[in-house]
């Protein structure tokens, strides 16, 4: 579904991203872990072509991402930090985003009524909470029935009412056949959607294997401490 | 397709700033009350020609940047969608600029109209100072671009957009000054006419002064400036420059926005 | 040199009081003046009681020439509609020669058309064209040399070299003619109406349009000139030189070449005239150079490059004028001195007042400057800050003027209020203690 291929990318003197290749099984849940800075949302970005890249390949269903904006028809993008228009209201960006997409029809709402936006629908995006901008983010991401779809730390600053209905979410989706692509820092919550898990640190993908396989490959308990198993070993 | 789509939903959202609206009553007030202390449509476009000519670059570079800065993650929102990063450029500019230019030209405008100015004598000298702000609105707001694509600072590029102001709308002048008093013994016709063609504020300001003050510039002894000045030639050249001044900033922070990381 | 300056400026002081007998003794004088046409008038009038002689294609003289030859001093000359190309026509003896139904003198581009060389002859209702062009002889369509009390009235002149000259000759009227010229080149084009070594002359009235200069005069001697209209000739609307005791009032000057200029006279009186649209580097509303003793009033002064240029002009009295709308309202050289500006309008030039001086040697009083931001809390109608019209920038600009580039820029318009804080540079004494709040000629 999505392949990348020696991708590198440079800030100044940094070098976030170092040869990375990567390839993301279409129909799963694939979570993308490691600490912060190790390029996790550098190469979410790429693949969006948000950043571009110093030197690699990258391929979304097959079609090489060069710059032409057609194949994120496929893609939807729920950002860590969402921010729309401050005076326009949550309806109001929701139809924006229709028109930019052109499409006003066949739209998954599902989650409008799981996060009882309702409500909140006549709000000037200013006006809204934290949490609320989070559940419009996750709106907008499911909308179109995309085939692929990327999560950066989905339920962060959620309750847990609205963090257990997107995971529900994820899930139908997944059930669904769609490819989810998230990042996350809550182990356990990985471990109850994802199937595969990508391991990144210093900007190369460490390991990646599915969460089945981890668990009986270390023998730990629970995700977690597979994790920390695994990272004690890359480290050593 | 897709820019006028973008650039009406950031109309909707300007509209509803209060930024736009301070900044067209801003205009108001100021037109209103040349209005009442000076008397005559044309006195107050030539009083209101510094207003703007200070004004609408500051206001423009630095609104331009802070509102880039502040929009940084929903531009990156609109990226993911499958929308052309030129197409972006093209929404986001024409919706930023457009707002800005409009309040200036409807803050300055409607106290024209209710004063009854609008036509007659003031008609021509008007259009061209709402040209002229439009004009230099775009340029800073091209600017801006600029320096928010350069630097992900925003305190250092907001220094540098005022930075970028004093200097082209004040400091550029006194160094002018300074040449022209220092090499007063030389022929300086065509190096000061060169030298105002690359300010886009100098600029700006001798296209209206052709318009309303020829009457002093016509006075000058030099040929060159004579004929620069004198004749429609002048005009033409620094309207040429003007855009050069719009389509080169534009193209450039096109650029950069094409290759900026987001 | 310091002793002189000073009493120059003590003089300037006073001289509020000490100008009134020279503006009565110049009206004085003019009105004389007046009574003394009055008078010819009526002599010239009373004498003309001989038989008509008429000139017309069907005879009874078929030419001006012979019609002139027949008649009696004194005669009345009538000329009937009908062209008449007779080279140049010369009036030996006083006669009065009126057109009827406009007749049309051709000169065909040879010579002057109408000389008149005896006194007292008038002129009336004729039209007259194409005089020769010579760069040596000053061909007219009407050339007065050495006559006596000539009236030259109603006539349309057009296209001739010269229009109205007038040489060696007291006591000329010349009024309501319509002169007109299509030169193009100062070189092959003359004055429309020109007026040398003559005395006690009235030119009143009449319209002169493309000729080199409008009006000329060069040592004349009590010259009335009024309610004239002088547009468009290439160089000078009005011209004069040594030429004193002159009033000239209610012309209108405008879009000529570079203006008006009087030079080297004295006991001039410029009063209530218009002086409008002349553009230029060199071009002027009103070029003083080397004039004293005389006063600019009444005066206006609209969309000059130059409003006001004094060179070498002292004792000046330029009170209740409107400037309005010039590049440089008031262009005082360092060589002017004692001259007073009071109850004049300064409305939106450019530049209100300029020098080429560090110092000042002028008079400004009571004047009304549109600029003037200062406030008048007495209610007398004055301000109470003094009002500094000359600004650095004015300065600047005539030191280098590049410098004009730069004009209404920020940094310039700082420089000025910087200076008027703290005045440094420009002249201390150059400064309106009593800046007027409204409007002084409306």
């Amino acid at each position: 579904m999505i392949r990348v291929r020696g991708l590198n990318k440079r800030f100044g003197r940094l070098q976030v991203l170092r040869d990375l290749d990567l390839e993301i099984e279409p129909s799963r849940v694939t979570a993308i872990l490691g600490p912060n800075g190790a390029g996790k949302t550098t190469l979410i970005k790429s693949i969006l072509g948000l950043v571009k890249p110093d030197a690699g390949e990258i391929r979304v269903g097959g079609v090489r991402v060069n710059g032409d904006g057609a194949y994120r028809r496929d893609i939807g993008y729920m950002p860590q930090i969402p921010r729309y228009p401050e005076n326009l209201t949550v309806e109001e960006i929701l139809h924006m985003i229709q028109d930019l997409r052109g499409q006003f029809d066949d739209l998954d709402t599902e989650l409008v009524d799981a996060f009882d936006l309702g409500p909140q629908l006549r709000k000037p995006f200013k006006h809204l909470s934290g949490g609320t901008r989070q559940r419009v983010s996750a709106v907008i991401a499911f909308l179109f029935r995309p085939r692929i779809l990327f999560l950066d730390e989905p339920t962060a600053g959620l309750d847990p009412v609205a963090s257990s209905a997107l995971k529900d979410k994820i899930l139908r989706e997944r059930a669904a056949g769609r490819t989810i692509v998230l990042t996350s820092h809550v182990m356990s919550e990985v471990e109850e959607l994802a199937d595969m898990v990508v391991y990144i640190l210093d900007g190369t993908v460490q390991f990646e294997e599915s969460v089945t396989g981890l668990l009986e490959r270390t023998g730990e308990p629970n995700l977690e401490r597979a994790m920390a198993r695994m990272m004690l070993r890359v480290v050593a | 397709m897709n820019t006028l789509k973008i650039t009406k939903y950031q109309l909707k959202d300007a509209a509803r700033s209060k930024w736009v609206v301070l900044y067209a009553l801003f205009f108001l007030a100021a037109t209103d009350a040349l209005f009442r202390f000076g008397g005559t449509g044309e006195r107050v476009v030539l009083s209101l020609m510094n207003v703007v000519l200070l004004v609408i670059p500051l206001t423009s570079i630095v609104l331009g940047a802070m509102f880039l800065y502040g929009s940084r993650e929903y531009i990156e929102l609109l990226l993911s969608q499958p929308i052309e990063r030129r197409t972006l450029f093209h929404g986001l500019f024409a919706g930023l600029a457009l707002p800005l230019a409009s309040a200036f030209a409807v803050g300055v405008a409607i106290p024209f109209l209710y004063h009854g100015a609008f036509s007659g004598a003031a008609t021509t000298p008007l259009l061209l100072l709402l040209g002229t702000g439009v004009l230099l609105t775009v340029i800073f707001v091209a600017l801006a671009f600029i320096i928010a694509l350069a630097t992900d600072d925003r305190i250092k590029g907001l220094g540098i957009a005022l930075a970028v102001w004093l200097f082209l709308a004040t400091a550029y002048d006194g160094i002018v000054l300074a040449i022209i008093h220092l090499f007063g013994e030389y022929p300086l016709q065509k190096p000061v006419i060169v030298l105002s063609l690359l300010n886009p504020v100098d600029l700006g300001r001798i296209l209206l002064l052709l318009q309303l003050e020829a009457s002093a510039l016509m006075g000058f002894t030099g040929a060159v400036f004579r004929r620069f000045f004198g004749s429609g030639l002048g005009a033409v050249i620094t309207t040429a420059a003007l855009f050069a001044w719009l389509a080169i900033p534009f193209a450039l922070g096109r650029r950069a926005f094409a290759r900026k990381n987001f | 040199m310091a002793t002189e300056r000073v009493a120059g400026r003590r003089r300037s002081r006073r001289s509020g009081r000490s100008s009134r007998p020279t503006a009565d003794r110049v009206a004085a004088r003019l009105a004389h003046h007046g009574m003394v046409s009055i008078l010819t008038l009526g002599f010239t009038a009373g004498s003309l009681a001989a038989q008509d002689v008429v000139v017309g294609p069907a005879g009874p003289y078929t030419t001006v020439t012979a019609a002139l030859e027949a008649a009696e001093p004194g005669a009345r000359v009538r000329i009937l509609s009908g062209t008449y190309r007779e080279g140049p026509i010369r009036v030996r003896k006083p006669v009065r020669i009126e057109g009827v139904d406009w007749p049309v003198l051709d000169g065909g581009h040879q010579g002057s058309v109408l000389i008149i060389e005896a006194d007292d002859v008038e002129v009336r209702g004729l039209r007259i064209r194409n005089s020769g062009v010579s760069f040596v002889d000053d061909h007219a369509a009407i050339r007065v040399d050495g006559g006596n009390r000539c009236v030259v009235d109603g006539n349309r002149l057009e296209d001739n070299f010269f229009g109205i000259y007038v040489a060696r000759s007291e006591g000329c009227r010349i009024t309501d003619n319509v002169v007109r010229a299509s030169g193009d080149r100062e070189a092959s084009s003359g004055n429309g109406i020109h007026l040398w070594n003559a005395r006690d002359v009235r030119v009143a009235r009449n319209q002169v349009r493309g000729h080199r200069d409008g009006i000329y005069l060069e040592h004349v001697r009590r010259a009335t000139i009024e309610g004239n209209h002088c547009e468009g000739n290439l160089r000078y609307g009005l011209h004069f030189m040594f030429s004193h005791e002159t009033e000239y009032s209610g012309n209108v000057f405008r879009s000529n070449g570079a203006g008006v200029a009087v030079m080297y006279s004295r006991s001039v009186r410029v009063a209530d005239n218009v002086f409008e649209d002349n553009w230029g580097a060199t071009a002027y509303g009103l070029l003083l150079k080397d004039i004293s003793d005389s006063e600019v009033v009444g005066n206006t002064f609209r969309r000059n490059t130059t409003a006001l240029h004094s060179e070498g002009s002292d004792r000046l009295e330029i009170r209740g004028n409107r400037f309005e709308r010039n590049g440089w309202a008031v262009r005082v050289l360092a060589s002017s001195q004692g001259n007073r500006f009071t109850g004049n309008d300064f409305i939106d030039n450019t530049f209100d007042v300029t020098t080429n001086s560090r110092r000042n040697y002028n008079h400004f009083e009571g004047n009304y400057w549109s600029a003037y931001r200062g406030y008048d809390l007495t209610g007398d109608g004055v301000g109470d800050v003094p009002y500094r019209p000359l600004r650095l920038f004015a300065l600047i600009v005539e030191r280098t003027p590049e410098a004009l580039a730069l004009l209404r820029g920020p940094f310039v318009d700082l420089l000025d209020v910087a200076e008027r804080v703290l005045p440094a540079i420009t002249p201390e004494t150059l400064v309106d203690a009593s800046p007027r709040m409204t409007e002084v000629t409306r």
